[in-house]
């Protein structure tokens, strides 16, 4: 009854980007990971995206800078050609500071919102900002599963990946909300990783990946502070997958997606 | 692309419930647009709401969900037997080889504006506030899933207006990848004042029932909307009249936040896209839904859009005039609404609009004209750029060509 996939689902990773709480790009979070370099959790330092022209660039808040800093920091690893690059932007919540800002306007006798705040409270504001900086009129997608976006997002690049052929860059970030929506949504901070995902083994590629569905437990991390980060922000859910590339290493990890489904990714190291 | 089978599919929008109403309120060219009366939204402007919504009563079990957009949602599964027909197609494929995909814009919310609304003392939000289950944007796929008893991947596509058409395509690439066999794709989205109170400060929101294409049109109408179809693989010996997807066109316009191409590059790109993945000539499109906001530079740079592949002699008309604009939910609502003008043979006239804009080289229909329907193409633009178009045919329909 069931089709038989035509192959597996899978990818060569080309390059890489990270910016988190003491995690200021791949080569420091590796090491991190990699266990050659101790974590020492601080505030994640985001910078303003130069890409953009100055006007564009003041209208940015901190989601927008995050995802498009881990963004450019894989495409400048790999020479990429991002005019030319498909993007999946995978994000649990949005720019929380700018949801807080609507509702109580709105929960106020003035309701005059910001035009600008109201076109940046769009799921896909990141999406479109990286678009206009980058001249990137290839398709993107921008997409939610909760706590399972990191893995939505890798499964979404790779069935485009898969149906096009083409390299596709997946951007997964989260920051953090302020009260009172923290209470209801707590995260452990603003966290975003980029990954630029090759059908074809090109050059410079450091790992394949080969994805599936399970049902098993997603996999933690023994490190009591990384382990935080995983399971305290949607996008750091990419932490056992990071951490076995970071290794230069083959092996599989479970990746937590839905409550009762979750991604397996085989880590093939290359070349 | 791989052509997949619209095998059931259902809409519900301020039209009508399920598609008896809906095709009922076209063919009759009945609008559903209002003077706003919304909670407590002061606007002069016009709305496509959905009557009724308040009265649904989520099931027990999922009472956590329960806000606007799941009882939207709940309300739109229940019409022409997509739910049951649903369940009986995991009961054949198994419940966990269906995906579902979703899109909204803002899910449900609209209970985070009153939470805030009721914020305590000490500034805290009410503890019956749920963010998990309302308004968090893969809320609706869970809930969706959760009614259909559905165990495959899920996931919820927000990129604005063209939020729930890139549903179609995610799915359809899942299906391709032998992930999954079949899809429950659509679009949920209902009022909140946020969207209200936002195109409001944009200055996009019409003051009467928005007028798309027209000389005059001077914004949108906001409406909500729940429209799903069920997507299977084509059968070999599928019945002549089998509403199929036969391509899916997406791309950036990489130009402005809110404003589209002035010459619609990239939806223009976006309709290419999804004639090359179908295999389909221009001259092979018979009726074109348009995305037909109402807004001065949107109707203007899609209508650019539509010449500079068509030429301007393909029939082409928005349904907004008739439902409003649904936002994350238009793109599925009008992929609905375009399964239903191939079945029927009914090329939907825009309403409101009395004078077609001169400068728009565009073949608009003022008018509701029949016509055996083989191949529509229905556009769906959204903020920060985002363009899909999906390509609609009816199978064993080839019309006599010139």
């Amino acid at each position: 009854m069931r089709e038989p996939a035509a192959q597996p689902l899978g990818a060569y990773v080309r390059s890489i980007g990270v910016l988190g709480p003491g995690l200021a790009d791949w080569p420091s979070a590796a090491a991190v990971l990699a266990g050659e370099r101790p974590y020492v959790p601080a505030a994640t330092a985001v910078p303003p995206p130069a890409a953009l022209p100055p006007a564009e660039r003041r209208r940015t808040g901190e989601t927008v800078r995050l995802a498009l800093a881990a963004g450019l920091e894989a495409v400048t690893r790999a020479s990429a050609d991002a005019q030319r690059l498909a993007t999946v932007f995978a994000s649990s919540g949005g720019d929380g500071v700018i949801c807080d800002e609507i509702c109580s306007t709105l929960a106020s006798a003035h309701r005059e919102i910001s035009p600008t705040r109201f076109h940046n409270s769009v799921h896909n504001a990141a999406s479109g900002y990286w678009s206009i900086a980058l001249r990137a009129a290839a398709p993107s997608t921008s997409l939610c599963a909760y706590d399972g976006s990191f893995a939505a997002g890798l499964l979404e690049a790779l069935t485009q990946m898969a149906a096009t052929g083409e390299p596709v860059l997946l951007i997964a970030y989260e920051t953090t909300y302020p009260e009172p929506l923290n209470a209801k949504r707590p995260l452990a901070g603003a966290f975003a990783v980029a990954l630029l995902l090759e059908p074809r083994p090109a050059e410079g590629v450091c790992a394949r990946l080969e994805a599936g569905l399970v049902r098993e437990a997603p996999d933690a991390l023994g490190q009591p502070a990384l382990e935080a980060l995983r399971a305290g922000v949607p996008a750091a859910r990419s932490l056992p997958l990071l951490r076995l590339i970071s290794r230069r290493d083959t092996g599989r990890v479970v990746l937590d997606y839905l409550a009762d489904l979750r991604l397996a990714v085989t880590v093939i190291r290359c070349p | 692309m791989r052509p997949l089978a619209l095998s059931q599919f259902t809409a519900t929008s301020a039209i009508g419930r399920g598609l008896e109403q809906t095709l009922g309120a076209l063919a009759a060219r009945r609008g559903g647009l209002a003077p706003c009366a919304f909670e407590t939204a002061a606007l002069e402007t016009c709305l496509g709401q959905v009557p009724g919504i308040d009265a649904v009563r989520l099931p027990g079990p999922l009472a956590r969900y329960d806000c606007r957009n799941h009882r939207l949602a709940l309300l739109g599964l229940e019409q022409d037997g997509f739910a049951e027909t649903v369940r009986r197609c995991a009961a054949r494929r198994g419940r966990e080889r269906i995906g579902v995909v979703l899109g909204t814009s803002t899910s449900g919310m609209l209970e985070t504006e009153l939470a805030y609304r009721r914020r305590g003392p000490d500034g805290a939000l009410p503890d019956t506030f749920d963010y998990a289950a309302t308004h968090n944007p893969y809320a609706v796929a869970e809930f969706v899933r959760r009614v259909l008893g559905l165990e495959g991947p899920a996931a919820v596509i927000s990129t604005a207006c063209s939020s729930s058409a890139k549903a179609f395509g995610a799915a359809a690439r899942m299906m391709a990848s032998g992930l999954i066999d079949a899809a429950v794709v659509g679009g949920v989205d209902s009022l909140c004042l946020t969207t209200l109170y936002g195109f409001h400060a944009l200055q996009l929101l019409a003051r009467g029932p928005c007028r798309p294409f027209d000389a005059a049109r001077e914004g949108i109408s906001i409406g909500e909307g729940a429209a799903f179809a069920l997507l299977e693989p084509l059968p070999r010996d599928a019945e002549p009249g089998t509403i199929a997807l036969t391509g899916v066109g997406e791309s950036s316009d990489a130009y402005h936040m809110s404003s589209p191409h002035p010459e619609g590059l990239g939806a223009r790109a976006a309709m290419r896209q999804a004639l090359s993945a179908a295999a389909v000539q221009p001259a092979q499109i018979d009726y074109i839904n348009l995305h037909g906001t109402g807004t001065p530079s949107n109707d203007s740079a899609e209508a650019h859009a539509v010449a500079a592949l068509f030429g301007r002699s393909v029939p082409a008309s928005s349904t907004k005039g008739a439902t409003g604009h649904a936002l994350g939910a238009a793109g599925a609502l009008e992929a609905v609404i375009c399964a239903l003008a191939l079945r029927h043979g009914l090329m939907p006239g825009g309403l409101n609009t009395t004078a077609v804009d001169p400068d728009l080289p565009l073949a608009y229909l003022t008018e509701n004209r029949p016509a055996a329907l083989a191949r529509v193409l229905t556009n769906s633009f959204g903020f920060g750029g985002s363009n899909c178009a999906l390509l609609l045919e009816r199978l064993g329909a080839e019309r006599p060509h010139a």
